[in-house]
């Protein structure tokens, strides 16, 4: 055998754990759930075929467009506030502070609580009587609203939650901004260049790839919001947080009505490449890669 | 930090010493931006413990007592029987170990053939592995349940299991990037000697392994421990539920025991941060990986 060809049969003996893994749980599930999404089936009687049925029920259903309107507020809001929150928080703590280990790790630990304890924690902070947001609000003379309680509020509440889980996109502009040499600030500086535009010229463009990194990562999460309204809200009031991934489930997961949900679920993964490919097409004209890339 | 500023109302005319109080001002004024936001953070936490040591009538007050005297501790004895605590820990536990021994396996054996032997394709294959992190879990979630339901896996903890010892990307790409730093010479040197890729891989790569092997072992403790949607999916009945879904049984009412709730949240909250703080550096240096080179 030629050493070439056994190289290659050691590597994929090496490699086999997840090739199994990649056609039982991702290429095997995709097509399954691309055929299924041309049929109606409800798990107790054999699948029917029904064509293009499910797709072209979808765009007249109501609810459904009322979740995927949800999931885009959420997505244009959350996603765009995260990532300039935790840039400012990793700005500040760039510095030579003194309790920088001890910092670093209050904005790190929520995101490595259970969800469903975030999700139930923050419903007692939402409460609108006796919740810790309405009482703060109280101590400046402000009536708060009934936040989760509230239509109009609900999906803002959730997203201002979710600005609470900004830690993992903090710890990356973190390093990011380690890696600016010190070098280009000083030459700004003999430049002229005062605080402001040593920000605006320096930092912001050595850290544009962590800033697509956190877009990309934090759209792809954000399209999948599930556990927090599910728990919160259950998609209420009046349908205001009924998210895609909520609705994806109660068609699998309650009305059993499995062809329709995985159609849901392949426009989903659509949507996510899509995004995807848009961003890292239009990253080459924003995003600027250092010297070691 | 009141120093600093008071030195600049009493400007002194040397403009180096006013640079130097410039900057100090600048540096007061991160380090203030800091703590508030620092504190922002913390706020629910404080929230939290102090809501969990309220009297019943205490927590239905307003303005709030934020430090409740005296601190009632029977809330958390109650709140562990209030759910069945105990079993929801053991049963997660009986997914998180095998998960964990499972990842191990899996992904440090295809992170090895994926760092250190060179061969045709390998690099298509590994690109393959990474973009499979971009696939939402949703898309397959369906599919995945109708497939575990027709094996008969459904009600048992086998689809939370089984998929850990098939690989993970991210595990994978992050033993594939540890693994790239250990010298080639090594593996190099002991081919020469007669030794196997398998024998390389257990007896030079994995014991100098350790501390990335404690990462993987971290991160996937935490992801069972927190994990809602699977097992929300995969397991049908309530006495194999685990400590997050568990948790959400403290609403089951019209109007929550806020403070017991709250004090199963303690519970269910303090093991992953024990897990964090022994292990930040292995926790930060995972994230931060995964962000400059993905």
């Amino acid at each position: 055998m030629a050493p070439g060809t056994k190289r290659f049969l050691t590597m994929l003996a090496f490699i086999s754990p997840w090739i199994i893994g990649f056609l039982a749980f991702f290429v095997y599930p995709l097509l399954l759930s691309l055929y299924y999404s041309f049929t109606e089936y409800n798990l107790l009687q054999p699948s029917k075929w029904v064509g293009l049925q499910n797709y072209s029920n979808l765009t007249e259903d109501s609810h459904y467009l009322n979740a995927v309107g949800n999931t885009v507020y959420f997505v244009a809001f959350s996603v765009p506030l995260g990532v300039l929150t935790a840039f400012i928080i990793a700005f500040l703590l760039n510095q030579q502070l003194r309790l920088r280990v001890l910092l670093r790790m209050i904005f790190y630990i929520p995101i490595v609580v259970p969800i469903s304890a975030t999700a139930i924690l923050w419903m007692w902070i939402f409460n609108s009587n006796w919740g810790l947001l309405n009482n703060l609000l109280a101590l400046i003379g402000i009536q708060g609203p009934s936040w989760l309680g509230s239509p109009s509020w609900s999906k803002p509440s959730l997203i201002i939650m979710q600005l609470w889980l900004v830690g993992g996109s903090v710890l990356i502009f973190l390093a990011a901004l380690q890696d600016v040499p010190r070098a280009l600030y000083d030459a700004a500086m003999v430049d002229g260049a005062n605080a402001i535009r040593r920000v605006w010229h320096v930092t912001i463009p050595m850290v544009t790839p962590a800033i697509l990194f956190s877009l990309l990562t934090g759209m792809i999460a954000a399209f999948q919001t599930f556990a927090n309204a599910w728990i919160m809200t259950d998609g209420g009031p009046i349908r205001s947080t009924e998210f895609y991934v909520l609705y994806l489930y109660d068609n699998g997961f309650r009305f059993f009505r499995m062809g329709y949900a995985s159609a849901m679920a392949w426009i989903l993964f659509g949507v996510v490449v899509v995004v995807t490919v848009i961003l890292f097409r239009t990253s080459a004209g924003w995003v600027y890669y250092g010297g070691e890339g | 930090m009141t120093n600093s500023e008071g030195q600049i109302a009493g400007l002194p005319a040397q403009s180096r010493t006013l640079h130097l109080s410039g900057r100090a001002l600048g540096k007061s004024i991160f380090y203030l931006g800091g703590l508030i936001a620092a504190a922002a953070f913390a706020l629910p936490f404080f929230w939290m413990v102090s809501t969990s040591l309220k009297s019943p009538p205490d927590v239905f007050i307003s303005p709030p007592k934020w430090v409740p005297w005296p601190l009632q501790w029977q809330t958390y004895p109650e709140a562990w029987t209030f759910i069945p605590f105990f079993s929801y820990t053991i049963n997660t536990l009986q997914i998180a170990i095998p998960s964990i021994i499972g990842v191990l396996f899996s992904c440090t054996l295809t992170a090895y053939g994926f760092a250190r032997i060179r061969a045709w394709g390998r690099d298509v294959l590994f690109f393959i592995c990474l973009s499979t992190m971009m696939i939402p879990w949703a898309v397959t979630m369906v599919p995945l349940f109708i497939i575990f339901k027709n094996l008969g896996w459904t009600g048992t903890y086998l689809p939370l299991i089984v998929p850990s010892f098939l690989g993970s990307a991210f595990y994978i790409f992050l033993l594939r990037q540890f693994f790239l730093t250990i010298p080639m010479e090594l593996s190099d040197a002991a081919r020469v000697d007669g030794c196997s890729e398998l024998g390389i891989f257990s007896r030079i790569i994995l014991p100098l392994s350790k501390p990335v092997l404690a990462t993987v072992t971290l991160f996937e403790f935490n992801r069972v421990w927190s994990d809602y949607l699977a097992p929300l999916i995969f397991l049908t009945r309530q006495e194999h539920f685990t400590i997050a879904l568990g948790l959400t049984y403290f609403l089951d009412r019209d109007r929550p025991l806020w403070n017991l709730a709250m004090a199963g949240n303690t519970m269910a909250i303090i093991p992953v941060i024990i897990v964090f703080v022994l292990a930040q550096r292995a926790f930060i240096e995972g994230i931060t990986l995964t962000g400059i080179k993905g």
